[in-house]
Formats: structure tokens, sequence, C-alpha cells
């Protein structure tokens, strides 16, 4: 029989002012089992935890159950404090009655009786505890990150500076990522590549940093601390050893109808390419679906004007498995497709354009040479129309439901630089709300509308006509004046909503790490753990979690290095023992667990087994501890009830059935 | 436990959550302070393929009137692939549950995530709804009656 | 029959196998038993095959895959599904049987004799292998009495799943599919009745178990080492309390446990001795697979993972199948 304690917080009044405390002490001690019941105001507190341990030591607890918040707040802290007052850790079971208790219902008599079923259902369960053992694991010195922008080369170069080796896998031929597609970068308009290239330069002459460019990650096998990773490294067709960056196979390819990436389809670019000038590596790539040669044999042209003897048509795909200790995503995003934005006639006019579309025609390197002109007439326009929150904050499903937080400011910037550039050009912007916090953000909005003229109109945008003289008729409404708008313009720029990259949905399954609904990988805590990915061993940077501007891209992607550091500095790692347990005596050696196993954990043994006397040779189940996550698929399929599942055993939770349903 | 005409029916309810979301999911729905019955009590597993197919008969045997399960969405399973085969288990184990009697608005599976505090809130509000709908359960402690 | 025999003698002689599994004439006409053979004398003496042997003889090799040597096992074509599943699930080993797949023309059952109001049974003929009798002659004490084969057939027959043996060394005599009804008519029946309804039939039904486990012992799929209720695993065997958790559970908690293995061989209710139709049970969740997640029928090969143990990205939610009637 256990010995186990009650300890039920009060928490201040967040559950004392709907439960009756004293109510639940009263009834636990009735339960069998328990020694010892208290209440206290604030049990995660020292003097709580220092309250616990009094316990533990004075009643001889073997067991401790605390009535509290859930038991994904404060599980470890009491853990701790019980294993630091001499007890297993896992001798511990909180009762959650806070978040599904006392916040949740507001009749005191109810919510009294619930905490009290609640509490005695983590009695029953501790009553048939058991003390469990962490195991150890090993822990690769060696990180993964996936996705070359901004965010997985500042994550990479804070890892490397620490000293430890880190591989950058990115999808494109160039890192760099969006932050080389922009041309300037509020609050301070500080030219984006003129920052950007040292960082990608750094990384790639990093003695730590390796970069592989052109490559998906494939699949990831392992946990915390030892995952093995597949990377495809796409064929390139071009031997990166050989290549000295010329550029000549570029110049003489004669297939140029390919749509440029880097510059969102405006222009065309050779099937033989490297994405921009600063690309890194400067090793181009044969986009095999616009080559001549792949396509009809014939050609051949950038092998014969190859010097180095850097063409190679034969290059195939290779898969580099490598192990990892730790894995960061930042895997970025993209803009929303505007399809079902017709509205806006984005499909109808060149001339409408989405922001990320004019910052590459703001670009020098751009498709206009940087120069400011309508795409359809190559006009220099007159009036210009900046429409936001397209698809953002959208309460129908057309869009997505957040607000992109960006896009107030870089609409900002825009007006603000072409206004600065071309005075004579008359820039609108309709907006719902101007979101501006962050440092010196809205001192730099109010200068676009005070010192240099940008017509702010608070209203939306229903309709973008395109006239037949090429104007584009736009129908808005201004809220603070209550009257409808119709103006005309020669360019209407978007401010589409931003989501996270498609490629991240396969990648946070390959690392079974959870997503929300709009794709945006989860924290393990929105406040408290925000780098931190619920699974153990992976971590957030950049976009990937949720909108964010360049410096809070930079600083999470230090935060997220910093955790993996935390990680790779150890040694071992002590592993979950809530793993699943084969009782070689029950086991039938079907194989059910083993087809059901996510982890591949269960393996068979041909076994000498002494079954109470009879001696014989079976197959049995085996669990390799390392390998096993918990998650209990096995103990199901079992029909023998050989496997179990440590710490959520079939005993302890039919225990909680009984002990709600008594 | 005999329900008397003035007596209201408060149905027992077991909702077994997965640890990853829909445990979380029912966290965000307090401290969200979005409110459902205090009939429905919760028996947290590491994943919904955990829930052994006994242990909801068990919950029924002892007089519950409604049993729920929820779990990450498919696809989103922290374990991967664990709600895939919980949801097998659920769709004959339920099916078997009609079969005998215990109508099939008894049990229910949903998938909550741990950002859907609102959905964990109102899908609770109704399975409550719907169970005093449906009034006592038949015990499944009588499935073998005594003579 | 005497075909069966000689083989047998034959395959013992040569040493090709050590042992035979079959079935021995029992005390009375209709009810042999499933047996060991080691000589040709037994053989000839005492081996039996005829329309009462309906046992399936696939869940003996579990313990014959430990036994020196191989084991000949006759299997009738039913028989053999249950066989592949054993062989998946790595309860019997396949290189320590020689299988002789024997021909079957529908399996009969006493009771349905009993039923037509025949006492006194002295022998019966008509059931012998050879020959296609279409009506059993009984003698009794009171008489020779008819009956026609097919109304003395046992409830697996007329759903009979065919007459092709799944796996085999070799096949002796022919075989007829007696396939005569719905397998899921008894099962659309009830999934027709209102809740009240179908409970208070699956109460009286369950009411007459003695929880004698004939049906757990029969079943080939049921072949746990140690069955969960009887381990303390679950604290599901309170032997003591009557009104424990085993005793309402047990046959769906079973069919549960057997579901996406059972081969549907129907021997739970052959054996059951307060004849329970306990192949409601499986054959519900057998309809429910199908419909679910396509036809499937365990022991068809012996590979191939079960449908509980494999699932589809867009498998049918649990909830809309409830939608479904």
């Amino acid at each position: 029989m256990q010995r186990i304690g009650v300890f039920v917080c009060h928490c201040g009044s967040n559950i004392a002012a709907t439960v009756d405390v004293k109510k639940v002490v009263e009834m636990a001690r009735l339960e069998p089992g328990v020694v010892h019941a208290e209440d206290y105001q604030y049990m995660c507190s020292e003097v709580g935890q220092a309250k616990i341990a009094a316990a533990i030591h004075e009643k001889h607890l073997t067991g401790v159950v605390v009535c509290s918040c859930s038991p994904r707040m404060h599980e470890a802290t009491f853990r701790k404090a019980a294993e630091k007052a001499g007890l297993n850790p896992y001798m511990v079971e909180i009762a959650n009655i806070r978040e599904h208790c006392s916040w949740i219902h507001k009749n005191i008599e109810e919510a009294t009786e619930k905490a009290v079923i609640l509490a005695r259902a983590a009695i029953a369960k501790v009553n048939l505890n058991a003390p469990l053992k962490a195991g150890e694991s090993r822990v690769t010195k060696r990180a993964l990150v996936i996705g070359g922008g901004i965010a997985g080369i500042q994550t990479a170069l804070d890892i490397a500076d620490a000293g430890y080796e880190v591989d950058i896998v990115e999808k494109t031929p160039s890192i760099g990522g969006r932050m080389s597609q922009l041309d300037k970068t509020f609050p301070t308009l500080d030219c984006s590549a003129c920052i950007l290239t040292p960082k990608m330069v750094e990384a790639s002459a990093h003695e730590k940093i390796n970069i592989y460019t052109y490559s998906e990650v494939e699949k990831v096998t392992g946990f915390v601390g030892d995952f093995t990773v597949d990377i495809r490294k796409k064929a390139r067709s071009v031997d990166m050893t050989k290549c000295t960056g010329c550029g000549v196979c570029q110049e003489k390819c004669p297939s140029k109808k390919a749509p440029s990436e880097f510059n969102r389809g405006l222009n065309n670019r050779s099937a033989i390419y490297t994405p921009f000038a600063q690309a890194i590596p400067n090793v181009p790539v044969i986009d095999r679906e616009h080559c001549i040669k792949f396509k009809t044999g014939k050609c051949g042209l950038c092998e014969k004007v190859c010097q180095a003897g850097a063409i190679d048509y034969t290059q195939k795909d290779e898969i580099i498995t490598e192990k990892y200790g730790a894995i960061v995503v930042a895997t970025g995003f993209d803009t929303i497709k505007l399809d079902k934005y017709d509205e806006y006639a984005y499909s109808q006019s060149k001339d409408v354009i989405t922001s990320l579309e004019l910052e590459r025609i703001m670009n020098a390197a751009g498709p206009t040479k940087g120069h400011l002109e309508r795409l359809s007439d190559g006009k220099p326009p007159k009036n210009m129309v900046f429409i936001q929150c397209v698809g953002s904050r959208c309460s129908d499903n057309r869009g997505k439901s957040y607000c992109s937080k960006i896009c107030c400011m870089y609409t900002a910037k825009h007006a603000m630089l072409i206004r600065d550039k071309y005075p004579d050009v008359n820039v609108t912007v309709f907006y719902i709300d101007v979101r501006t916090p962050g440092k010196n953000f809205d001192e730099f909005y109010r200068r676009a509308v005070e010192d240099y003229g940008v017509n702010y109109i608070k209203g939306q945008v229903g309709k973008v006509a395109p006239q037949p003289n090429g104007q584009l008729l736009v129908q808005g409404v201004d809220l603070i004046d209550n009257k409808q708008i119709l103006m005309e313009a020669d360019m209407v720029v978007l401010a589409t909503a931003i989501e996270p990259d498609p490629s991240v949905r396969k990648i946070a399954t390959m690392l079974t790490a959870s997503i929300d609904t709009n794709n945006f990988l989860t924290e393990a805590h929105a406040k408290l753990r925000p780098v931190e990915s619920p699974t153990a061993g992976v971590f957030l940077s950049g976009v990937c979690q949720g909108p964010k501007d360049i410096p809070e891209t930079v600083a999470q992607a230090g935060a997220a290095a910093v955790k993996a550091i935390g990680l790779l500095a150890k040694d071992k790692l002590m592993t979950n023992p809530c793993t699943a347990k084969s009782d070689e005596l029950l086991c039938n050696g079907c194989s059910q667990c083993a087809n059901v196993c996510p982890y591949g954990a269960i393996s068979y043994e041909t076994k000498l087994i002494n079954d109470h006397g009879i001696r014989e040779e079976r197959r049995v189940a085996v669990v390799n501890n390392a390998l096993c996550q918990g998650c209990g698929a096995c103990t199901v399929t079992c029909p023998s009830g050989a496997m179990d599942l440590q710490g959520f055993s079939n005993r302890q939770i039919l225990a909680e059935v009984d002990a709600i349903c008594r | 436990m005999s329900i008397t005409a003035n007596e209201e029916f408060r149905p027992k309810i077991v909702a077994f959550c997965c640890n990853w979301c829909s445990y979380a999911g029912a966290d965000l729905a307090g401290s969200s302070r979005l409110t459902y019955p205090a009939d429905v009590k919760i028996i947290r597993v590491p994943c919904s393929c955990r829930v052994n197919p006994m242990f909801i008969l068990r919950a029924f045997e002892k007089g519950a009137d409604g049993v729920i399960m929820c779990g990450c969405h498919p696809g989103d399973c922290h374990y991967s692939t664990g709600n895939y085969y919980a949801r097998r288990r659920m769709a004959l184990l339920f099916s078997m549950l009609d079969y005998i009697g215990v109508e099939h608005g008894r049990t229910r599976v949903e998938w909550v995530s741990a950002a859907e505090g609102v959905k964990f809130s109102q899908t609770m509000n109704e399975f409550v709804a719907k169970i005093t709908s449906l009034g006592k359960n038949v015990r499944l402690e009588d499935l073998r009656c005594r003579k | 029959m005497q075909e069966i025999i000689n083989r047998a003698k034959e395959l013992l002689a040569d040493g090709t196998v050590a042992r035979v599994l079959g079935w021995r004439i029992g005390d009375l006409p209709y009810n042999p038993e499933p047996s060991y053979f080691e000589t040709a004398e037994d053989l000839e003496k005492n081996f039996v095959y005829d329309g009462f042997c309906g046992a399936n003889l696939s869940k003996y090799m579990i313990e014959g895959s430990k036994l020196e040597g191989k084991t000949l096992v006759f299997l009738k074509p039913c028989d053999t599904y249950s066989f592949n599943q054993l062989i998946k699930e790595n309860r019997v080993d396949r290189e320590k049987a020689y299988i002789i797949g024997v021909g079957c023309k529908g399996k009969l059952d006493v009771e349905k004799i009993k039923a037509q109001g025949i006492k006194g049974i002295l022998s019966i003929s008509g059931a012998e292998i050879e020959g296609d009798a279409e009506t059993l002659t009984v003698n009794t004490l009171y008489g020779d009495k008819t009956v026609a084969y097919k109304d003395a057939m046992l409830e697996r027959c007329h759903v009979c799943k065919g007459k092709e043996h799944m796996i085999f060394d070799e096949e002796i005599g022919e075989s007829k599919d007696t396939k005569d009804a719905d397998r899921f008519a008894e099962v659309e029946k009830i999934e027709a009745m209102k809740p009240e309804e179908k409970f208070a039939y699956f109460q009286k039904e369950l009411s007459k178990c003695i929880r004698c486990n004939a049906c757990r012992n029969v079943c080939p799929a049921c072949s746990c080492r140690k069955c969960v209720f009887d381990s303390t695993k679950f604290d599901s065997a309170q032997k003591a309390n009557a009104d424990s958790f085993e005793e309402k559970m047990f046959h769906i908690i079973r069919a549960f446990h057997v579901a996406g293995r059972c081969t549907d061989c129907g021997e739970c209710s052959r054996v059951c001795p307060q004849g329970i139709p306990l192949h409601l049970f499986n054959r519900k969740f057998i309809k429910d697979i199908d419909e679910f997640y396509g036809d499937y029928q365990a022991g068809a090969d012996a590979e191939s993972k079960g449908p509980l143990t494999s699932f589809t990205f867009g498998d049918v939610e649990p909830g809309v199948t409830g939608g479904r009637r």
C-alpha cells in the first residue's frame, strides 16, 4: 500500500475562488492510501515545494498528488521537488483542477465536486504508480538547419560560432531566402543585399558550416540528440568542385524562356542559371525542364563553352545520410496565392502586383533595372494605390485570419521610397489599421505621412477594374469621411498575406513536430518556450513559427541557436522513462506491436523462457528504450496485455476510469 | 442513483485526451475561460492510440453515460501515426457498441489541436447536451443479467 | 476416407511426418474429436473423416509446432484461413507442418438434427465423405428418420467461404461450395433494431453464458499464451467478484481482440454449449471492416498487415460511420 500525500493549491484565487479547497483536502483524506492532505496558497512557490518535501520526510510518503494547474505547466516542477526530497519523481501525479476545473466552472459546488473527483482519480493512479528511472542517450554534436534564409543563416552562424558543426539544407540553388529578394529594409532603409550578403559569405566561409543547396530533407528518424537524416542533393548538372562561376554558360544558353523564380516570374532566365548575382554558392544549376539538351538531346552549348569542364549532364540525385543532435526548422514563408481575390484584378492586369513583386521592380538587379514602371507598357506611373491586408485579418475563409505583421511597415517604406525618388507620383494607401509596434516604427510611418505626403485612407477597396485605356479604376471607401471613393491608378500594389512555405508540412510530418491550422509550427509553450517545438530536439527559427520582420527573425534565430547549443553541449540526455515494456511471459510473439510502432523500437528475440517451470524457447518482443517515445500504440494492439506503458499502465488508466465513474 | 422527476439528470462523461494536442486544447479552453459542464472529466493519455477499448467498455460498465476520445488531427499526431490507428479502433468499437444497444451518440471522437480551445469547449458543450438528451445509459453492467 | 488413411500411413512410414493430427472416432456417432495418431494401426482403427468433423485443427498446430519432427495435419478449405493467420502471427511453424487439404461438402451440426425432434440416435448414414448424399438417414431407438443434409449443416457452411484451400502440400478429395445464405443477413437484422431491442437481444443471449471458455479455447485467433482475462495486467481478472468487468465484457473484448484476425471459421458458435450465436460479434466487425476499409479476409494470405495494424490517411471518421445508418 502506498502512503500518499495530497497537496491542494489555491493558486491565489485562481483555484480557491471557485473550488472549496478545504473540502477537497477533507475528501482526499478519505481516499485509500492517503496519509496526508493539506492546502496552500501557491504550491509551486518555494514555500509550497518545501511543504511537499517536509511531508515526504515526516510522513514517509511513497506517493504525491498535487491538485493544481495543468501538468503541462508544473508537473516537472513538482517532480523535481519530490526528487530533491528523496522520492522517485514518477511517484508524483497532478490533478488538473485549474485549467480543467476552476477556470471553466462558475458554480462553486459543481467545481468542488469535480475537483474532488479529479483528485480521487489522481490518487487512484498514484496507488498503482511504480518508481521509474530515466535512461540515458548520447548526443551527436552536430546540428541541422533546414532553410537557408536569414533565419537559417543566423542560427547556423551562432551554433557554429559556439564550436559545433552545422549543416544548412536549402532547397533552392542559393542561400539567401526571401531577404535576398528585398530591395531596402525598414525602418532604416539600408539595402537588403548590403547587409545580407556579408552574412551569406560568412556562413559559406565558416569552417564549421557546411551548406547543401538545391537539396531537400528526405527522411528523418531517431530522436532528440540522435537524429538520422537523409538529405537529397538534387542533381545540379554542374560539378561544384570545377565550376569557377564565370557565368559564360548562362550568357550562351539559348533557352531563355524559364520564368525567373527570384524575380517572381516578372522576367525570364536561362535554363542554366544562378538565381541572382550574389548567389552562394556561385555555381549555376541546369533546370532540366527547360534545358534543350535534356528535352531533345541536342544543344550541349554550355558544355562546349565551359572552360572548366564543369558541366555534367549525367549527374544524379545523391542521398546523404548524416546524424544530428539538434534540428532547427527555418523554412520561412511565401505570399499566398491570390486566385480567391478576383476583385483586385491581379490575374487580369499586369499593373496589379504584389508588394514582393514591387520589391523586385524597385531593385536595381530586378526586371526593370530598378526603374519604377508599369509592366504592361513600360510607362512610369503617375498614381499608385496600395491596398493593405490582402488576405490578412480575413474573416472569411478566402485568406488568413492572422495579421501578416510586416505589411504596414513595408508599405510605408515603399510609399516613402517612391515619393522620394519620384516626387511627382501620387501614392494612396488603403488600410484597415496601421500597425507600427516596434522600435522607430511609428516614427517611420509618420515620416511617410507627414514628410513625404503619402495619402493614407482608412478603408477597404472593393474592386479594381482595368479600363480600356489601360488605367485601373479603384473603388474604395473612406471610413473616416464615410464616403465612396473612385480613383484611377496606373499601378496597384497588393500587400499580400504571407503564409508558411508549403514545404513545411512535409518537414513537420517527418519531424513529428506539431503544426497549427495555418501551417505555422507550434511552440512548446506560446510564451515561455517560443523557439522550441514540442518535439524534443527540434527548434524553430523565423517565420515558420509565425509572421516576423527581419530583426525579430534574427533575434529568434539566435534564440533557437542558443537552445540548440544548450542541447549539443550536453554529453548525455536523460530519456523519458514512460516507455513500453513487454512481459515476456505473456508475449505471444505475434509481431502485431512491431507493425504499429512508428519508431521501429520493437524487435523480436528468441529467448529461453521459464514460464512457471515450463522452460522453452520463445519468440518475444523487446522494446528499445532509447527509441520508444511512449505513444502506447503497441499496448492496445497486444491482445494478451503483454505490452504495457510505464507511467500510463492499463491498470493505472482503468483505476482512473473507475475513480471517475464511481 | 435513481433519477426522480425533479432531480436534474447529470450525465457522467469520460474524456480521453492525448497529451500533445487535445489535453493542451483543454488547457487552452481553461486559460481562455471557455466554459463547459463539469460533467466532463478528462483522463490524460500520451496519445489517442493509447486508448484501449477496454478503458471505454470499463467506463460504460461502471456507469458512464458517454465517452469521448480526443486526439491530434489526422496528420498532426505527435507520434506521427498514432491517431490513425486510434481512428480505426474507435470506428470499429463504437460501431460495435451501437450494435449492442449503446447508441452512437454516446461515443464520439473529435480531433482537437493545442490551438483549438474554442473547439474543445464547443465539442464538450455539444457532447454534454447530446448525452443529456439521450438520458441515462443502458448500463453495460447489466449486459449479462443474473437470473 | 480410406484414401486419406492410406496416404497418412505412407507419410508416417517413409518418415516424412512423425505423427498425424486428425479426427478420432468418438463415443457417439456424431462426436469425433481432434487427436494425434502415431501408428498405422491406430489410424486404421480409430481415424475418421466425415460430415461431423467440423473441428478446425489449425490451432492444435501451435503445440504441434513445438514437437520433434513434422506433423501431418488435415485442413478443410475454411481451416486453411486460420492456419495462414497463425503463420502470419508466428504462432505455428510452416516447416513443422505437412498439410493435406481435405475435401469438404459441408459439416453437420447434431443440434440441428436434434432440433427436428429426433432423439435416441444410434447411427447416422449419409455423413460419409464419399458419395453425395442429399439426405441423412438417422437410425434411432425409435426407428429410422431422414433429414435433408442441408438442414443439418452448421451455420457457417451456409455462408461457405469456398472450396479452395489457401495453403496445402497436397489435396485429397473434392469439395463443394455449400453457400446458400447471405453472410451478413443476421448482422443486418440486428443493426436494423432499435437500441433497446439490440440491448435486450444481446442481454438475453449473453445471459446464457456460463463462462466455460469453450469459445476461447477453440478459437484459432484466441491463441494467447495467457488470456488477458486470466492475467493481473488489466485488473480484469476478478474471479471472486460476481459482477466483475470480465463477466460483462468478455465476449465484446474477445471479439475486439480477434477483430481483423478472425477468419469467421465459426468454431465459437459451434462449440458453445449454450448455443449463443457468438459469431454475430465477429461477423459485425468483419462487416464493418469490409465496409470501412475495403473487403478483407483474414488468413487469405500469410503476409499482409491486418486492418487494425494498418491505416490510410483518408479512413472514415468514427463519427461519420455513425451517420451511416
